[in-house]
């Protein structure tokens, strides 16, 4: 989850050049932290392999089997000197799954169900990888959906109400009547006025994206320095120009907040569309979990779906990045 | 097209009749210009005079067709002034330079408006300011004067016929300006256009002007207006100049043995 580095290229922006030199002030020697990564998960493999289970676990000999080929791999990586800046992760990764299992799987020190071992986690993705990946197609597409066209009609809402006198005069009252509103709030009525329950859910989603792309858009574009528009205008530029080619780029780093913001609560939504309106999907998967207490498959649901946020969030950091390398700095994910 | 001296030249011709303007500034009506009248010839080169906030970077506004007067019209032409137009080009006081365009694309900011492609002008005009291998840079990389050279070439490219030059030398240091003022009064020679230029620097004014205008304190009214009639190449040291120096200073409100 790093961001990439896009800024500004070539040019004297300091960094390239403070690197250079803090490397030759340093005495070169081989860091002998990533050596240890892999024998972390080894360690954790001989815990899982050697020590008895407490009970009847599925998949310990599997398990140990992962951890080992981890380590292994890490190893590799190791000797190839590519795991420098990640090293300490992976060992306290591979440390953490150790004492997962001995505290688990081997001891059982926390009441099962609701605490589940490491290899009860490996057996629902085993057993029930199918059902997790068509829910996380379909979270995946009703986000698509409803975040993409809640993010597109938000900046030209938020622009609409930046540049034009009008519009602002008939939509404001309404965005701001609507838009504080928690969109989960409308997930009830939603669904009675709108049949299909995924319709309802995308109408929510776009709500739940839209306000805070129109609100940031709608401020980045009031405060576009009017020097920029006099500019454009003395070249004989028309309005389309000045909206597209001059706003837009102008507000985008604000434009890029509301975006962040609309994807939060577009997940909030998601979960909760999901688990009482579409009946598929992550959310409604973790609800089925929580009916049957079949707890381990709400962690791996939960695994799933944090995994989606983050990638989701850092997608779009790195387009923000693509977008945004005029910038000085900006925060890194 | 920067370089090439055998460019067709149709400066263009200005007349302001009583033209008043002002701003409401916390509430209370704060006059600004005051029955400016002029005629500028095609192809004039007018420096502008005044003390600070006397009103010049507004009566700019007004030719550049920015703003409408509050009473009087502009003339280009023959024809009122109704807005702005790419004839016209305004270099302002600010670079103002897009911060999401590197310079290459500031530069060809006129060509983006107007869906031409002509990259050689563009290359030609960065070389003209002395801003060659900074094409990719972005603005918050320049200096503060560089950052004036690139508004100074982005407003070249659109080959105007009225250049309006707001203190265009300002930031610069005094051997660069040097340079500037001399390529400036090439290029006003060589492309023929009409140039209407404030400055602070009287010198600078004595030696690229064809005619000086000199502004009373706000609300701006023209106190003066003197030819120059001397050639251009003119020298520091002409006596002429230095008598039109002290004229110049005394109508600024400065004493003569300054
Ligand atoms: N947009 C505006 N709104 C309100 N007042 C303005 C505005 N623009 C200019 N003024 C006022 O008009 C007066 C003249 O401003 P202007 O910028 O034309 O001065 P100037 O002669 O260019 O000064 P300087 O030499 O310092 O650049 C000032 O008193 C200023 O406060
Ligand atoms: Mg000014």
């Amino acid at each position: 989850m790093t961001a990439s580095n896009t800024l500004a290229p070539g040019l004297n922006t300091g960094t390239p050049a403070g690197q250079a030199a803090a490397q030759a002030g340093a005495r070169p020697r081989r860091p002998l932290l990533p050596w240890a990564a892999g024998p972390a998960w080894f360690l954790a493999a001989l815990v899982t392999w050697r020590w008895p289970d407490a009970d009847d676990f599925p998949d310990t000999n599997l398990l140990a089997a992962l951890f080992a080929a981890i380590g292994l791999g890490l190893l590799a990586t190791a000797a190839l000197r590519r795991l420098s800046a990640r090293a300490p992760w992976a060992i306290a990764l591979g440390l953490g799954f150790t004492v997962w299992e001995v505290a688990q799987a081997k001891l059982l020190w926390l009441p099962r169900p609701f605490f589940g071992t490491p290899q009860d986690l490996l057996d629902v993705f085993l057993t029930d990888w199918k059902r997790l990946g068509d829910s996380l197609l379909h979270s995946l597409g009703l986000l698509a959906v409803g975040y993409g066209i809640g993010a597109v009609l938000g900046v030209a809402i938020g622009v609409g109400l930046g540049r034009s006198p009008r519009f602002r005069y008939w939509v404001r009252p309404l965005i701001r009547l609507v838009g504080p509103l928690p969109p989960v709030a409308l997930l009830p009525l939603a669904f009675v006025l709108i049949p299909s329950g995924r319709l309802a859910s995308e109408a929510l989603l776009a709500l739940a994206a839209g306000f805070p792309t129109t609100i940031l858009t709608w401020s980045g574009v009031a405060a576009v320095d009017p020097a920029y528009y006099d500019v454009a205008r003395t070249m004989g530029a028309r309005n389309r120009f000045l909206v597209l080619r001059v706003a837009l780029p102008a507000a985008m780093p604000q434009i890029f907040v509301g975006l962040f913001m609309g994807l939060g609560v577009s997940f909030a939504t998601l979960v909760v569309a999901e688990m009482l309106g579409v009946k598929s999907g992550l959310g409604f998967y973790m609800q089925w979990a929580q009916g049957w207490a079949a707890y381990p498959n709400m962690y791996a649901a939960l695994l799933v779906m944090s995994l989606m946020c983050t990638g989701l969030v850092s997608l779009l950091f790195k387009v923000r990045d693509r977008v945004l390398s005029w910038q000085k700095d900006g925060l890194k994910w | 097209m920067v370089t090439t001296p055998t460019h067709p030249a149709h400066p263009l011709g200005l007349a302001l009749h009583h033209i008043d303007h002002g701003y409401a500034i916390g509430g209370t009506d704060t006059p600004v210009l005051d029955d400016i009248s002029l005629t500028i010839a095609p192809g004039e080169f007018v420096a502008l005079l005044g003390p600070s906030g006397c009103g010049k970077s507004t009566l700019l506004r007004l030719i550049a067709g920015l703003e409408p007067p509050r009473a009087g019209t502009i003339l280009a032409e023959g024809t009122p002034i109704t807005g702005p137009g790419p004839d016209r080009i305004v270099m302002f006081q600010d670079p103002t330079l897009y911060p999401w365009r590197t310079v290459r694309g500031n530069v060809a900011l006129g060509h983006d408006i107007a869906g031409r492609k002509d990259p050689a002008s563009v290359d030609a005009a960065i070389e003209l300011v002395g801003l060659k291998g900074f094409e990719r840079a972005w603005p918050h990389q320049l200096s503060g004067g560089m950052a004036q050279r690139a508004a100074l070439a982005r407003a070249l490219v659109n080959d105007p016929r009225l250049l309006i030059l707001d203190e265009p030398l300002g930031k610069l240091d005094s051997l660069t300006r040097l340079t500037m003022q001399t390529e400036l009064q090439r290029l006003w020679r060589d492309r023929g256009f009409t140039a209407i230029m404030v400055t602070h620097d009287v010198e600078e004014a004595l030696l690229l002007a064809t005619r000086i205008i000199v502004f009373s304190p706000r609300p701006a009214r023209i106190i003066g207006d003197l030819p120059i009639d001397l050639p251009p190449h003119r020298h520091r040291d002409d006596p002429r100049l230095l008598d039109l120096r002290k004229n110049i200073l005394t109508q600024l409100g400065h004493s003569a043995d300054w």
